[in-house]
């Protein structure tokens, strides 16, 4: 019977290392940004209409002509995507091709956005139904893929573009290029 | 202080996505049920089964997020054009990863969960036959 001792404490400390797990879980909640299972595929097949007069639209023929892009998804209210501006100016000014996807946005809002806060855009499309976003598994704006000259996705940054981002995509972009 | 301070200036840029919102209106059949019952029933079945992905803790068919919306548009055309609920969710699996179905699979990953409830009551019918079952 003394064998069997230390065995009636198994199932409280069984129990102390669930309220220890659940005690964890609600001091430090689950990570909430959603990885897309697109990298490594190709961009999915889409087309959108040109978000503002002086830029095209995109599709997804624009991803396979050779050059490594930055795939911008953002929107004009979208504050995160104020604040990544000047981050994507300087990702231009050192070479990248970013292409925009506006979503859920009016013309109106998007010009203004763009006078406001500058244009890095090569092409800008228009998306009013989130299109792209359930295409490529992005869950919020701003996201930026890194897309190969092949047009296969191969880096998702989630959330606004901050200082230290910029040499990261930069890096990814040269990668994607070799 | 600072730290203090810093961690708020985070959290409310953390919040600011949320909290923004567009001006567009609602994708057609984000809200507008569709023609055929029996097709909307589908839907419906599959819509309260699928995560929000803007606010993690609501199916599409729970919440007002326009992503949301957008969701249940696509989820409506889809049915309506003749594709099979299962063949959507696999669609949005493929894009987002299991995360965004609620629905539980058995699969190299999941096949404790199904299986140590089971023994875990096959161990206790065990601990009551040997303490109960050998009495006269």
């Amino acid at each position: 019977m003394s064998g069997l001792r230390w065995t009636i404490w198994l199932p409280l400390a069984v129990f102390a290392a669930f309220l220890a797990l659940v005690g964890l879980q609600l001091y430090r909640p689950a990570e909430r940004e959603v990885q897309s299972a697109m990298i490594g595929k190709p961009v999915p097949q889409f087309a959108l209409p040109a978000a503002s007069p002086d830029r095209p639209g995109v599709s997804t023929a624009d991803f396979r002509d050779g050059k490594p892009k930055l795939l911008n998804i953002w929107a004009s209210w979208c504050i995160p995507c104020a604040a990544e501006a000047p981050q994507l100016a300087e990702l231009q000014v050192q070479g990248a091709q970013i292409v925009g996807v506006a979503i859920r946005d009016k013309p109106e809002d998007v010009a203004a956005f763009l006078a406001q806060y500058g244009n890095p855009y090569a092409r800008i499309g228009a998306d009013n139904l989130s299109s792209i976003q359930l295409e490529i598994g992005s869950s919020g704006v701003p996201e930026t893929f890194v897309v190969d000259g092949q047009g296969i996705i191969r880096y998702q940054h989630i959330g606004d573009v901050r200082k230290r981002d910029v040499a990261i995509l930069l890096d990814k972009l040269k990668e994607a290029g070799e | 202080m600072r730290h203090v301070l810093l961690a708020l200036m985070l959290a409310f840029s953390l919040q600011a996505p949320a909290l923004a919102q567009d001006s567009l209106p609602p994708a057609p059949y984000a809200y507008r049920q569709l023609d055929d019952p029996e097709q909307e029933a589908q839907a419906q079945a599959l819509m309260e089964t699928l995560r929000c992905l803007k606010c993690q803790s609501q199916s599409i068919a729970d919440s007002d997020a326009p992503m949301a919306g957008d969701m249940r548009h696509q989820v409506r055309i889809r049915i309506a054009a003749g594709e099979a609920p299962e063949s959507i969710r696999a669609w949005l699996v493929e894009r987002y990863g299991d995360y965004v179905s609620y629905k539980p699979r058995l699969d190299g990953a999941t096949w404790p969960l199904f299986v140590v409830p089971l023994l875990l009551v096959l161990l206790g019918a065990v601990v009551l036959l040997r303490r109960f079952g050998r009495r006269p």
